[in-house]
């Protein structure tokens, strides 16, 4: 991971999160929070801390072990008036409450006609890395992408977890927002005062005249870590931080390979179904000539994922794989 | 409990026997080429949803299954509102984008009909959190079938909103059959939602589906309990479709003299019934009956004669501000 640590750098992802939560439900009463463990406990990886003392138990709620009744219960509340944000606690839990996700809550407002909203957020902890072997590990953000009318926020900062919490909880459309386990002790700046980061905008993290880096959440600082290396070889990449899948910002990722020529994608999802094969397909399809070199996508293996750290680092990706797939492209 | 008057049941009797009549107007209409797709008619169980909304209030809140008809009109959409939307006309009730399994009246505080079995009850429990947390007294209601009590979601549901005492009512129209398999084949107890209610703690009855007059009575003890903060109550409302389960479905499965054995408990026989015995005259029953045949009547020409769905609706209505844009 990149090592970027400045003295600025003071909050972590981590608590970020809860700030984020804390900011909307301070200025809207009808933002509500569920889940498991997520009041007094302060969620198990500590994303709530401090919520539930600041607005109590009609505002933070513990539920049962039920991902069903948490994210059914929320599209309910979601549609009589509330803003409910529902935290699933590993995101391969998603799939216990699937059908929500797939035939609910994107549904319900095309198929009545446009006659309801479903305002609502669905955290949930994402990604690999930690060890934590096959059904606590995945990224799952493209099983979301499969899914016409879910937006997808995937953030990578500090300031961008309370920055898209902000957009997320205000949106009236249903927002499942991944938060990566891997970067929760990380650090950065803090979010400024009212700090909003708009969704569908991706951010150019570092600017170079060679290659194209696009990435999501963890890979960004993998990206960083592996431009600063590739800088060393004389190699120039361009960084940009998606943010967010849905809507999909690949009006920039055009922009920035108009000036490269060249596309890597890192994405932490599995290579069948990863997200990168969408955003390559609109640049193969809107900027074929623009291309000096094929596209090349680093992404997870098509395996699941293994417990031992060596092992998980042979599928998931490396800074080591983002090199040696630009270099491929330099020589091209 | 509510009392009955004469005129509110004939007032019932007429709604039911509105739906009644859309149901053959949506059967006819299939068979004539004019309804695509599939239908969940819900002859047989109209007096579950007329007895259950005339005992709840404006502002509560209905969530319905694909066989949703009635419970739709009796919620306030008229019949040529849901015929036009069968028929894919731009005038239904969902724009024609939901069809006959997903009607929805959202003004009227029904809040859709979902087709995948049992999703809608943690849904119907969410409102009722809703209700609460905005400190209202609306009572939130959930309809689904037998074959729903044996989905996850159901028992997901019941015991949220048993440990958050929510005011939501859980109503099993129990027509005994699935689609195909009778639900006592696959089910480990007598009666499927009732017997399960006391495990989560909450209370339960058993109810006459097809007595509109025992199920508005019923409603109205498990809504005012529900009003007063003593959380939500399943009842079971035994009933019988008249139809097989879907349009395709000639019910064979059936024993012989069942389906007659429960046509002479019709709700609608059961209403008439009723009346009769309140001293309500054959005419004036008569004439109520006529007026829901006219509605129908005119609603079916109404259909007919609107507009083919707009296509500029399939790229509406994704996102709230109206569009579908997924990408810059
Ligand atoms: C989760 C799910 N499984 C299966 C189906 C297919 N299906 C549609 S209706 C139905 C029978 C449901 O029976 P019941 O709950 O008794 O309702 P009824 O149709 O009798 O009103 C089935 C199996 C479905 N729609 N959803
Ligand atoms: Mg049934």
């Amino acid at each position: 991971m990149a090592d970027v640590t400045t003295a600025q750098d003071v909050v972590t992802y981590r608590e970020s999160v809860a700030e984020g939560i804390a900011r909307e439900m301070r200025r809207d009463p009808s933002v509500v929070c569920l889940g498991e463990d997520i009041g007094a406990a302060g969620g198990v990886f500590k994303t709530t801390v401090g919520l539930f003392e600041e607005f109590g138990p009609e505002r933070v709620w513990d539920t049962p072990i039920s991902e069903q009744a948490i994210v059914g219960a929320a599209m309910g509340a979601a549609m009589t008036g509330m803003r409910p944000v529902a935290e699933i606690m590993f995101s391969d839990f998603l799939a216990c409450c699937w059908d929500y996700l797939a035939n609910e809550i994107p549904k319900v407002r095309y198929m009545t006609g446009g006659q309801v909203t479903v305002p609502l957020v669905i955290r949930t902890a994402n990604g690999g890395g930690l060890g934590f072997g096959a059904q606590h590990s995945q990224s799952v953000e493209n099983w979301a992408l499969t899914v016409p009318g879910l937006k997808i926020a995937a953030p990578s900062t500090p300031a961008d977890v309370v920055g898209l919490m902000a957009s997320a909880i205000r949106s009236d459309d249903p927002v499942v927002f991944f938060e990566h386990k891997g970067l929760f002790a990380s650090k950065g700046r803090p979010a400024p005062d009212g700090h909003v980061v708009p969704f569908g905008e991706a951010a150019v993290l570092r600017q170079g005249a060679d290659v194209t880096l696009v990435a999501l959440a963890s890979t960004v600082p993998l990206a960083l870590t592996a431009a600063d290396r590739l800088a060393a070889e004389g190699i120039e990449a361009e960084v940009l931080d998606l943010r967010c899948l849905i809507p999909l910002d690949v009006t920039a990722v055009l922009r920035s390979v108009e000036r490269t020529s060249r596309l890597v994608v890192v994405e932490e999802n599995p290579y069948q179904g990863g997200w990168g094969g969408t955003v390559v397909s609109v640049v193969a399809d809107e900027g074929f000539e623009l291309l000096d070199a094929p596209v090349k996508r680093v992404a997870g293996a098509n395996v699941p994922l293994p417990f031992a750290d060596a092992l998980e680092d042979q599928v998931i990706p490396t800074v080591d794989k983002v090199v040696d797939a630009v270099r491929s492209l330099a020589t091209y | 409990m509510t009392e009955t008057t004469a005129t509110d049941l004939l007032a019932l009797h007429e709604t039911m026997t509105l739906i009644r009549r859309t149901e053959k107007a949506a059967h006819d209409l299939f068979l004539s080429g004019l309804v695509k797709g599939t239908t969940h008619l819900a002859a047989g169980h109209e007096a579950v949803a007329v007895g259950t909304r005339s005992a709840l209030q404006d502002g509560d809140y209905a969530f319905a299954t694909y066989r949703g008809h009635h419970h739709a009109i009796a919620w306030g959409a008229t019949p040529e509102e849901c015929l036009a939307e069968f028929m894919q006309r731009s005038t239904g009730l969902n724009k024609a984008k939901g069809g006959s399994m997903h009607l929805t009246k959202a003004e009227a505080g029904m809040l859709g009909s979902y087709a995948i079995v049992g999703a809608h009850l943690p849904i119907a429990v969410g409102a009722a959190w809703s209700a609460r947390l905005r400190k209202t007294d609306q009572v939130s209601v959930a309809f689904f079938g037998d074959g729903a009590t044996n989905i996850g979601a159901f028992h997901e549901a019941l015991n949220l909103a048993s440990v958050w005492k929510l005011p939501v009512l859980f109503v099993c129209e129990n027509n005994f059959y699935m689609e195909y398999t009778p639900i006592a084949s696959v089910t480990g107890v007598g009666n499927p939602a009732a017997d399960r209610a006391p495990s989560y703690g909450i209370p339960a009855e058993v109810i006459d589906g097809n007595d509109v007059v025992a199920v508005r009575d019923a409603v109205a003890r498990a809504a005012g309990r529900a009003r007063a903060g003593d959380g939500p109550t399943v009842l079971e409302a035994q009933t019988y479709r008249h139809y097989g389960h879907s349009r395709t479905d000639p019910a064979k499965y059936r024993p012989d003299g069942e389906l007659e054995r429960w046509l002479e408990r019709d709700p609608l026989t059961v209403s008439a019934g009723r009346l009769r015995e309140a001293g309500t005259s054959d005419d004036d029953i008569k004439a109520a009956e006529d007026r829901a045949a006219a509605v129908v009547d005119q609603a079916v020409a109404g259909a007919k004669a609107a507009p083919q769905a707009d296509l500029s609706e399939a790229f509406t209505d994704v996102w709230a501000d109206g569009g579908a844009a997924w990408r810059t």
